[in-house]
């Protein structure tokens, strides 16, 4: 025995050395499995499980043209939230950060994403027999960045007087666009039949199991968001813990959301690193509250157990009596 | 006469197998493997929520094998799908209501007395894993709420660098995730606490040391243990 280690036989809640009572542990599992099995039962019928229809790029451009096409432009002219979101889709952002502790950026760029690229001209470029789309495409690529965002910006600011025309078309008054409009119409066109849809999956195989970049460019628009919102899930609705619909949600993440409602993680640019951290601390002393002073004391101070073990502490005290 | 002594039996190698075999005999003997007696202590309805969250755990994991073995796209199309999907939810939050209570509960037991680490550890350990286990689930869904909760919740992974190598966007990864490796790791887990739980039994009251042990209590119901069984460690 090494000095200063109380010997095992020293601890008296290592073994119980009082009266024991008959127990019947697969009776006791047996009727806990039936009464939990009955519970779900009752719950599943009274009251069965959401299933919101996923959205589509189809039905977003359908059901709102304007967005979609001011999503897209941002998508070309590198402004949007994934263009500009850094590791692990590009390099345009630093990532979040906690002082020196940039483990975003660490990890680099795993998911490569041009959105100018995968969002808008690969997705025209694919067209065939459509000439003007291709003269366009080319006379993009072709200009001077400057150019560019000078077409670009120019169509941005003219989509906040855009009309819905017929068949869910955008018109905007007329200006010095470049080949930016047909480019829309076009990428438009193509979402409105659904072949965005499969154009955007990131792989080319038959078989697909990655939507990272359709839910990207659905997320840099504002289609998932109103949903979100219709259905309080948006992150100051506590939307982390709801579900769609009245079900209840991911309840036991009430402690993760509760810091994205208070400062300084609602206003910070860096809220999901920080909040990461917390949480992996309180994680972390969750898991090693037994060795943790103070913390592991806290059951003695606050007698709840003299509740728990109520008919023990008074069988004791009657046996003291007696 | 010729007498003939039997041959001594040779000494018995050493072997892993050996080693292995009496040292899970040694830490779980039948009787403490499926005990049939308890400590008298154990007498309130606490001590239900720990077999309950066992019992919603094995609802779960039976209505998502039937889940799995249809395919992530039967349950929207058929209303036995949708039946099994309900289960799989309600489980799943059944789960975890009775899991918060057992693990508030033991937390007030202050539980790891007594050399029972390695218990709480393990509980606490399977808790957190579950989390990330129904939150694959939450984006196998194959619906708005997958899409929705996709798109939010990679930002925090993201920022912590997981980002790069799992990504809540990419359907087969997480389907991959949700119904083998976390399931794997919250069972084996689970496993390894009840064998905890078997092996050391359940903490004593405070100050059972000073008074209750060296006084039986005197329940009509409790009995004493026969002299054979008070060597062993108890369960």
């Amino acid at each position: 025995m090494r000095r200063g280690r109380r010997p095992l036989s020293a601890d008296p809640y290592r073994e119980w050395k009082g009266g024991y009572r008959s127990y019947d542990l697969i009776k006791e599992f047996s009727i806990a499995f039936g009464v939990v099995l009955a519970i779900t039962l009752v719950l599943t019928i009274l009251f069965s499980s959401p299933d919101e229809k996923p959205t589509t790029i189809k039905q977003w451009s359908r059901s709102d043209p304007v967005d979609f096409v001011t999503t897209a432009v941002s998508e070309l002219d590198g402004t949007s939230g994934t263009a500009t979101y850094g590791p692990p889709y590009n390099h345009n952002g630093p990532g979040q950060h906690m002082w020196f502790i940039r483990p975003q950026k660490w990890l680099g760029v795993s998911h490569p994403i041009d959105t100018a690229r995968d969002y808008v001209l690969a997705p025209l470029s694919s067209i065939n027999r459509q000439p003007a789309v291709h003269s366009a495409v080319s006379t993009y690529e072709h200009a001077s960045s400057k150019q560019q965002a000078a077409w670009t910006t120019a169509y941005s600011n003219a989509l906040g007087k855009a009309k819905v025309g017929p068949g869910d078309s955008v018109t905007i008054p007329s200006g010095s666009y470049g080949p930016v409009p047909i480019m829309m119409s076009s990428l438009l066109g193509i979402a409105q039949t659904g072949g965005l849809d499969g154009a955007l999956l990131t792989s080319k195989q038959f078989y697909q199991t990655d939507y990272t970049k359709p839910l990207l460019f659905m997320a840099d628009g504002s289609v998932l968001a109103n949903r979100a919102q219709a259905e309080h899930l948006l992150g100051d609705q506590w939307g982390m813990m709801n579900e769609t619909g009245s079900f209840p949600g991911q309840s036991w993440l009430w402690l993760y959301t509760f810091w994205y409602q208070i400062k300084p993680f609602s206003t910070s640019a860096n809220a999901d690193i920080l909040v990461m951290t917390i949480m992996g601390a309180l994680s972390l002393a969750f898991i090693l509250v037994p060795l943790i002073p103070g913390v592991r004391d806290i059951p003695r101070w606050i007698p709840v157990y003299k509740l728990i073990w109520r008919d023990h502490y008074r069988e004791l005290a009657r046996a003291g009596r007696t | 006469m010729t007498i003939i002594s039997p041959k001594p039996a040779p000494p018995r190698r050493r072997s892993w197998t050996l080693a292995v075999r009496e040292r899970a005999v040694g830490a779980w003997p039948p009787e403490k493997l499926l005990a049939d007696e308890q400590p008298s202590y154990v007498s309130s309805w606490i001590y239900v929520f720990g077999v309950l969250s066992l019992a919603a755990l094995l609802v779960c994991i039976g209505s998502g094998l039937v889940l799995t073995l249809k395919g992530p796209a039967w349950w929207h199309d058929t209303g036995v799908g949708l039946f099994f999907n309900s289960l799989h939810l309600w489980s799943v939050e059944l789960f975890f209501f009775f899991l918060v209570i057992h693990l508030w509960g033991k937390f007030w037991m202050a539980a790891w007395r007594g050399g029972r680490v390695r218990t709480w550890v393990t509980g606490a350990l399977a808790f957190l894993v579950s989390i990330p286990t129904a939150l694959t689930g939450y984006v196998s869904q194959q619906n708005f709420d997958s899409q929705w909760i996709s798109t939010q919740a990679k930002d925090a992974m993201n920022s912590a660098g997981i980002g790069a190598f799992f990504n809540l966007m990419n359907f087969g990864q997480m389907y991959s995730y949700h119904i083998l490796v976390l399931p794997a790791v919250v069972i084996v887990l689970v496993i390894g606490h009840v064998l905890l739980v078997r092996k050391h039994g359940v903490v004593p009251p405070f100050e059972a040391g000073k008074k209750s042990q060296r006084r039986r209590p005197r329940q009509s119901r409790s009995k004493p243990r026969p002299e054979s069984a008070r060597d062993a460690p108890r369960a």
